[in-house]
C-alpha cells in the first residue's frame, strides 16, 4: 500500500528517543492514513499515542490562487505596464479577465498604482510591493501571521480560512520492534496441522465491529404473530376450522348468522359479489372429493352418535326465523328471498366457517372449541387503515350453560396470553351475537384503552335453526390479526403490512414475536 | 352505525347535571353507545355570526332507532339513570270521533305498496326541535330505512290540506305539482330530469323512475301531498309555525314501515299539547287487507324466564329484581302471576330491536353493568387442539423454505384479470377463474389462480432491495368448480421467486428438490417413472415443458406420483421475457409453482 506508513512510524521512532509528532515527521500525508497505521499498531501495543488538535490558518482556495499568481491589483498593474502607450479600460477585462478587472483596477487605484487618462490607464509608479500576496505566502509557510489587522482583513476577504488540524504525539509501546510483522488472520487447518498454531501471532479480533452478516431466510411478520395466535389457540383445547374457503353464499354468510337481507352489510358497497360462477346450491352435504369437507375429528366411539344432518330442514328453518320468526323470536318479518340466499360473495368474515362448523356439531352437540385464522374481504375503499384483504381471529366455544361471566373470564385469559391485563367491556350490536360486547384493553404504551375485539354469545335464532339445543349456549369472538400487529410494532400504514408494496428489509428484520412480552 | 350530534348543554340540563367528558364517556360505555367526540375545546364552525355551541358526538347501535335524535337519547339516558319512567304514550282521536283517512288505491302494489301515518296535534316547535324532527327523518332514511328504497317518510301541515287523502300510482305524466322549496309546477317525468343533478337527491331517482307508475300521496282536493320516495309538495310543507303535522310512511316492507312510523311519533309527541299524546289515522286499503288504524304504539308483550336470564348472566336474581333491572331499560315488567320462572315483559314501541328473550337478557345484563357480572372460566371441552391438516401441511412447507434461505411474502388474493391472465401469457378459458361483480378497482377483478402475480409485483415494489431476491408464499388460489355448493374451491399452493443477475432457474429448481425431499418424495428421472411404476411410495419426476410463460426451453412440468397415482403438481422454469416486460422487471426470474394438497 502506497500509504501504508506502519513501517515508515516504526523507523521514526526507532530513530528518536523522544516522542515524535506526526505533523512534522509525516507532514504530507493526511491523518487518516496516520491514524490507520496508528490503530494497526496501537491495537498491538507497538505504540502509543495521543491526539492533538489546534487551530490553524489556511489558504482559501483563492488565497492559494494569489499566493501563486499575485493579486488582482498586480496584475492590473503588470497589465498597466505592459501596455506601451496606456491600456484601454475597455481592454483590461479581456487581458485579466472579469473578477480579477474589476476588483483590481479599484484596489490598485486606491494604492496609487495606476491612474486614469481619458478612457487609458497609465501606470503612477515605477514598481510595487504586492503586500497581499507576501502576506499569504508567509500564512501559507507559518500557517501564521503576526498582524492581526491583516489576518482580520484577509479573512474579511476570505482569502484565509481557519481549520483544525489533527495531529499524533507518537511514543514506543510495550510491545514495540522495528519492524511490523504481518500477522495470520485466522486459524487455518495448517496451522493446527503442523503446530504453528503455537508461535503464529493471530491478528486481534476487533471486538467493537460487527460480525459477518448471516444470510437467513425469514418468515412473514404477521405470519409470526398468527402462529403465535394459533399457538395460544392450541395452549387452551382449540381445534382449527377449515377456512380454506373464499367464496361463500349469502347463505352461509349472511342468512345462517341470522343477518337480515336487507342489512346494509349485504350492499354492494361493503360486499364483494361473484358474477362467475353466478349462483349456488342450497346447503347440502359436501361430496367426498371435496378438499375441505370437514374430517371427523372426534373419537370414533363418539362418532356412532351422529345424527344425519337436514339440511332441507336447516334450510327452511333459516328460511322462517327470518320471515315469520321461530324458537321464541318474532323474527324480522320480510319476505326472504332464496335467490339472494344463493348469490355467491366473497366472504366477509370466517364467522361462515363457524356456521357451517357448528351447524355440523347440532349433528352430535358436545361441549366444542374452534378457532381460525384467515384471510376475510371487503370491498371498502383504501386507506391507511383499510385494505380489501385482512386476516379475522375467530374463536367459538360451545357448551351447555354457559354465562356471560365466562366469556368475560375466559377472554381475560385469552388476552392475558398476548400481554394485555386490563379488559372492559362495552354492549354492542351484532345481528348475530345477543349479548354482545366490544372488548376494550388499556395500552400500556398508549396510555388508553383500545378496542380490541367484539365477543357474544350467537343468537338462538342462529343455532336453534341448526339443531344446537336450546340449553347449549355458543360464545364467538373476534378480532382482525392486523390490527394488533399494527399496534405492537407501530405500523400506521396496513399496506406495510399486508400486500405486495411490504418493504422486504421490513419481513428480513423483523424479531421474533413473543406477544406475551411487552 | 350512525353517529348523531347533540347540543351538549342541552342534553345536560335534560339529564339534570354537568359531567367531565371523563363521566359522559363512562356513562354512554355503560349504556352501550360510544361517545366520538365532545367539540368543546375544538374549532367549532361559525353559522351566521354565531359560533356553534358544544356538540357530544355519539356513535349509536345499527338496531337502536330510538337512539337516532337528540329526544330518544335524553329519554333513554334519564330512564337508564332512574330518572324518568317510560312515557305512557296514548292515542287520543279526534274529539268528533272522525279520524283521518288514508284511502289506498291497488295500483300502488305496482311500485310501493304499504302506506301509514299519524297525526300530531298542537304541537310546538322551536328551532332545535324542528331541527331535531328533520334530522331524525334523515337518519330514519339512510338508516333503517336504506336510503328511503324500504321505506319514506313525509310530513305536512295538517292546516293546509283536506282529508282523507288517497295514496295512488299513476303514470308520471299525470302527476303535476309543485315540489317541497320549488316555484314551478312540474310532471313526474319533468321532475326526475329536474333532480337529476340534484346533490342529495338525485340518489333516491333510481328508486322509481323506470317504473310505469309513481306513487303519489293526494289530498281531497287533489293536492299533491309528496311523491314519495323522492319529495314532498311545496303547498303543505311544515314550518317552525306549524301545529297540526300529518306524518305519512310508505314502504316496500311493512315491518320497517311501522318501526318508522313508532319512531317518529314516541319521539316527537313529547311536545304535542297534551304530551304523549298521538292522533291515529284510518288506512283503508281493501285489496290487500291492509285495513287499519295506524300507528300501533301498544307495547308487545313477552315471557323471559327468570332461569334462562340467571343462567346466561351467570346470576340468582329474583324475579323482581330482573323487572327492576329491565325498568331501566325502559321496559315494564313484573314477575308472572302463575308462573314463578316467568317475567311478564312489556317491551314499549320505541324498541324495534327486541325480538327474542336473548335481547331482555343482553339488557338484564346490560343494566346490570357487563363489568360487574360475576367471572368465570369454562373448563370444559370435548375437542382436542389440532391443527386444520392442510395448514400444518403449510407450515412445514414455510418453515423449509425459509430455512433454506428464501424469504416468505404475504401479497393480495385479489388481482386483476390481466394480471392473473395476460401478463402471464395465459388464456382465459372462462372455466377457471372467480371473477368479482363490483370491484370498485381493476386491482381486484378476480380471485387468483396462481401465486405467480402476487410474487412478481412484490418483486417490482422492492426493486431498491438488494439482489438476488428470493422469495417465497404459501396460501390459496380459487378455481370454479361447479360440482361444489359454492361451485368453487381453494387449492393450497406453494411458490417461490428468484430474481437477479443470473436467471436462478437451478435454484428455485434446488428449493423444489429441497422441498420434495423433506416431504419425503424421491426423484426419478421422467423415464424411471414412465417405465418403472412401483419405485416407491412417493416420487416426482420433471418433465421440459412448452409453456409461453416461460422462456422456451427452460420451464419443466413437475409430476407426483402418490399411492401410485401421478398429479402434474406444477411448474417451474426462467419466465418469458415478455412477462418479465408487463410486471417492470428488469432481470431475469425463475419461478415455481405447486399444488401441496396432494401431499396431505
Amino acid at each position: 500500500m502506497a500509504s501504508d506508513l506502519t513501517n515508515p512510524l516504526l523507523d521514526a521512532l526507532s530513530a528518536s528517543e523522544a516522542p515524535i509528532l506526526s505533523n512534522e515527521a509525516f507532514p504530507s500525508h493526511p491523518s487518516s492514513s496516520v491514524k490507520s497505521a496508528l490503530d494497526r499498531l496501537g491495537s498491538r501495543q507497538m505504540v502509543e499515542y495521543e491526539t492533538l488538535e489546534k487551530e490553524v490558518i489556511v489558504l482559501t482556495s483563492e488565497g492559494e490562487e494569489i499566493a501563486t499568481n499575485g493579486s488582482h491589483e498586480a496584475k492590473v498593474f503588470a497589465a498597466v505596464v505592459a501596455a506601451i502607450d496606456g491600456l484601454k479600460i475597455s481592454d483590461l477585462p479581456g487581458l485579466v479577465g472579469k473578477d480579477n478587472a474589476k476588483v483590481g483596477q479599484g484596489n490598485a487605484f486606491k494604492r496609487g498604482w495606476i491612474k486614469k487618462d481619458n478612457d487609458k490607464l497609465r501606470a503612477a509608479t515605477e514598481s510595487i510591493v504586492d503586500e497581499t500576496r507576501e502576506h499569504l505566502l508567509t500564512v501559507q509557510k507559518t500557517r501564521a501571521l503576526g498582524d492581526a489587522k491583516v489576518l482580520a482583513d484577509l479573512k474579511r476577504r476570505k482569502l484565509i480560512a481557519l481549520s483544525k488540524e489533527i495531529a499524533y504525539k507518537i511514543s514506543k509501546g510495550p510491545k514495540f520492534a522495528r519492524e511490523f510483522v504481518k500477522e495470520e488472520t485466522d486459524l487455518t487447518p495448517e496451522m493446527i496441522a503442523d503446530g504453528s498454531w503455537k508461535t503464529t501471532p493471530l491478528k486481534p479480533y476487533n471486538f467493537n465491529a460487527k460480525g459477518a452478516p448471516t444470510t437467513a431466510g425469514a418468515l412473514h411478520p404477521l405470519n409470526k404473530v398468527r402462529q403465535e395466535f394459533r399457538n395460544i389457540f392450541f395452549e387452551m383445547g382449540f381445534e382449527e376450522m377449515p377456512t380454506n374457503r373464499y367464496v361463500e353464499t349469502g347463505f352461509w354468510n349472511f342468512d345462517a348468522l341470522f343477518v337480515p337481507q336487507q342489512h346494509p352489510a349485504r350492499d354492494l358497497q361493503d360486499t364483494f359479489y361473484i358474477a362467475d360462477p353466478l349462483k349456488a346450491d342450497p346447503p347440502h352435504e359436501d361430496p367426498l372429493s371435496d378438499p375441505h369437507r370437514l374430517k371427523a375429528t372426534q373419537p370414533a366411539s363418539q362418532a356412532t352418535k351422529d345424527k344425519p344432518v337436514d339440511y332441507q330442514k336447516y334450510w327452511d328453518n333459516v328460511h322462517e326465523v327470518h320471515e315469520h320468526g321461530k324458537f321464541g323470536s318474532i323474527g324480522y318479518r320480510y319476505p326472504w328471498n332464496a335467490d339472494e340466499s344463493l348469490r355467491l360473495v366473497l366472504r366477509t368474515h370466517t364467522t361462515s366457517i363457524s356456521a357451517y362448523v357448528l351447524h355440523k356439531l347440532a349433528a352430535n352437540p358436545r361441549p366444542a372449541r374452534f378457532f381460525s385464522i384467515d384471510r376475510v374481504f371487503r370491498n371498502e375503499a383504501v386507506d391507511a387503515t383499510h385494505l380489501a384483504e385482512f386476516h379475522q381471529i375467530e374463536g367459538v366455544i360451545a357448551d351447555f350453560g354457559l354465562t356471560l361471566g365466562g366469556l368475560i373470564g375466559f377472554m381475560e385469559v385469552f388476552f392475558a396470553k398476548m400481554g394485555i391485563h386490563q379488559l372492559r367491556f362495552k354492549p354492542a350490536y351484532n345481528p348475530y351475537t345477543e349479548p354482545s360486547m366490544e372488548i376494550f384493553g388499556y395500552h400500556e404504551g398508549l396510555g388508553k384503552w383500545v378496542e380490541i375485539g367484539n365477543s357474544g354469545m350467537f343468537r338462538p335464532e342462529m343455532l336453534e335453526s341448526m339443531g344446537i339445543p336450546k340449553n347449549m349456549r355458543v360464545y364467538g369472538w373476534g378480532l382482525s390479526l392486523e390490527r394488533p400487529t399494527m399496534i405492537k410494532y407501530g405500523v400506521s400504514n396496513i399496506r406495510e403490512l399486508l400486500g405486495h408494496k411490504v418493504d422486504l428489509n421490513f419481513i428480513e428484520t423483523n424479531p421474533a414475536v413473543r406477544l406475551e412480552k411487552e | 352505525m350512525p353517529t348523531i350530534s347533540i347540543d351538549k348543554a342541552a342534553l345536560f340540563k335534560e339529564l339534570g347535571r354537568e359531567y367531565t367528558t371523563e363521566e359522559f364517556d363512562e356513562l354512554c360505555f355503560e349504556f352501550g353507545i360510544e361517545l366520538d367526540e365532545d367539540t368543546t375545546d375544538q374549532d367549532r364552525p361559525v353559522v351566521d355570526g354565531v359560533q356553534e355551541p358544544p356538540q357530544l358526538k355519539i356513535e349509536i347501535p345499527a338496531n337502536r332507532y330510538d337512539l337516532l335524535c337528540f329526544e330518544g337519547i335524553a329519554l333513554m339516558l334519564n330512564i337508564f339513570l332512574g330518572r324518568k319512567a317510560l312515557p305512557d304514550y296514548k292515542l287520543v282521536p279526534p274529539a268528533n270521533g272522525q279520524l283521518q283517512e288514508i284511502i289506498v288505491k291497488e295500483d300502488t302494489t305496482k311500485i310501493r305498496p304499504y302506506v301509514s301515518g299519524a297525526i300530531l296535534r298542537g304541537i310546538k316547535f322551536d328551532k332545535a326541535r324542528y331541527e331535531s324532527f328533520i334530522a331524525l327523518q334523515d337518519k330514519l332514511h339512510q338508516n333503517l330505512a336504506r336510503q328511503r328504497t324500504l321505506v319514506s317518510i313525509g310530513t305536512h301541515d295538517l292546516d293546509t290540506v283536506q282529508g282523507p287523502f288517497t295514496y295512488e300510482a299513476l303514470p308520471h305524466k299525470d302527476i303535476k305539482f309543485v315540489p317541497l322549496n320549488q316555484t314551478q309546477e312540474m310532471n313526474g317525468e319533468e321532475l326526475m330530469t329536474f333532480y337529476e343533478k340534484h346533490q342529495q337527491l338525485s340518489k333516491f331517482l333510481h328508486i322509481i323512475r323506470d317504473s310505469p307508475v309513481y306513487p303519489v300521496i293526494y289530498d281531497s282536493k287533489r293536492t299533491v301531498c309528496s311523491l314519495p320516495p323522492i319529495i314532498n309538495g311545496d303547498h303543505s310543507k311544515i314550518s317552525l309555525d306549524t301545529t297540526n303535522v300529518f306524518i305519512e310512511v310508505t314502504a316496500v316492507d311493512r315491518t320497517k314501515l311501522e318501526i318508522v312510523n313508532r319512531m317518529v311519533v314516541t319521539m316527537f309527541s313529547q311536545y304535542t299539547s297534551e304530551p304523549f299524546t298521538i292522533e291515529p289515522i284510518k288506512i283503508v286499503s281493501e285489496h290487500n287487507n291492509e285495513t287499519r288504524v295506524t300507528p300501533d304504539i301498544a307495547p308487545r308483550t313477552a315471557q323471559a324466564e327468570v332461569s334462562y336470564i340467571n343462567e346466561c348472566c351467570g346470576l340468582s336474581l329474583s324475579p323482581a329484581e330482573i323487572s327492576n333491572l329491565l325498568t331501566k331499560m325502559a321496559y315494564r315488567a313484573k314477575p308472572s302471576i302463575n308462573n314463578a320462572d316467568s317475567i311478564d315483559v312489556e317491551i314499549p314501541p320505541t324498541r324495534a330491536d327486541v325480538l327474542h328473550q336473548c335481547d331482555i337478557m343482553e339488557d338484564v345484563a346490560i343494566s346490570y353493568g357487563f363489568n360487574n357480572l360475576p367471572r368465570s372460566f369454562p373448563s370444559k371441552s370435548g375437542t382436542v387442539a389440532q391443527p386444520l391438516p392442510i395448514n400444518k401441511l403449510s407450515d412445514i412447507v414455510r418453515v423449509e423454505a425459509a430455512m433454506a434461505g428464501w424469504t416468505e411474502v404475504l401479497p393480495l388474493i385479489l388481482c386483476s384479470h390481466d394480471e392473473n391472465f395476460r401478463w402471464l401469457n395465459r388464456k382465459d378459458d372462462g372455466n377457471t377463474a372467480v371473477k368479482l361483480a363490483n370491484p370498485k378497482t381493476t386491482e381486484f377483478q378476480v380471485v387468483r389462480t396462481s401465486l405467480l402475480p402476487g410474487l412478481l409485483k412484490t418483486i417490482r415494489e422492492n426493486k431498491a432491495h438488494s439482489v438476488p431476491m428470493k422469495i417465497f408464499e404459501v396460501s390459496d388460489v380459487a378455481f370454479k368448480d361447479l360440482s361444489l355448493e359454492r361451485k368453487s374451491r381453494n387449492e393450497r399452493h406453494f411458490a417461490a421467486a428468484f430474481y437477479g443477475k443470473s436467471s436462478g432457474f437451478e435454484i428455485v429448481h434446488g428449493l423444489l428438490d429441497r422441498v420434495m425431499s423433506m416431504l419425503k418424495s424421491a426423484f426419478m428421472t421422467a423415464e424411471e417413472g414412465l417405465n418403472n411404476p412401483a419405485i416407491g411410495d412417493s416420487q416426482y419426476y420433471i418433465k421440459e415443458l412448452d409453456d409461453p410463460t416461460y422462456f422456451p426451453g427452460h420451464s419443466a412440468s413437475i409430476h407426483l406420483r402418490v399411492g401410485g397415482k401421478d398429479h402434474v403438481i406444477g411448474a417451474f422454469g426462467i419466465l418469458h421475457p415478455t412477462v418479465l416486460g408487463k410486471y417492470e422487471l428488469k432481470y431475469p426470474v425463475s419461478t415455481l409453482e405447486i399444488n401441496i394438497e396432494p401431499f396431505l
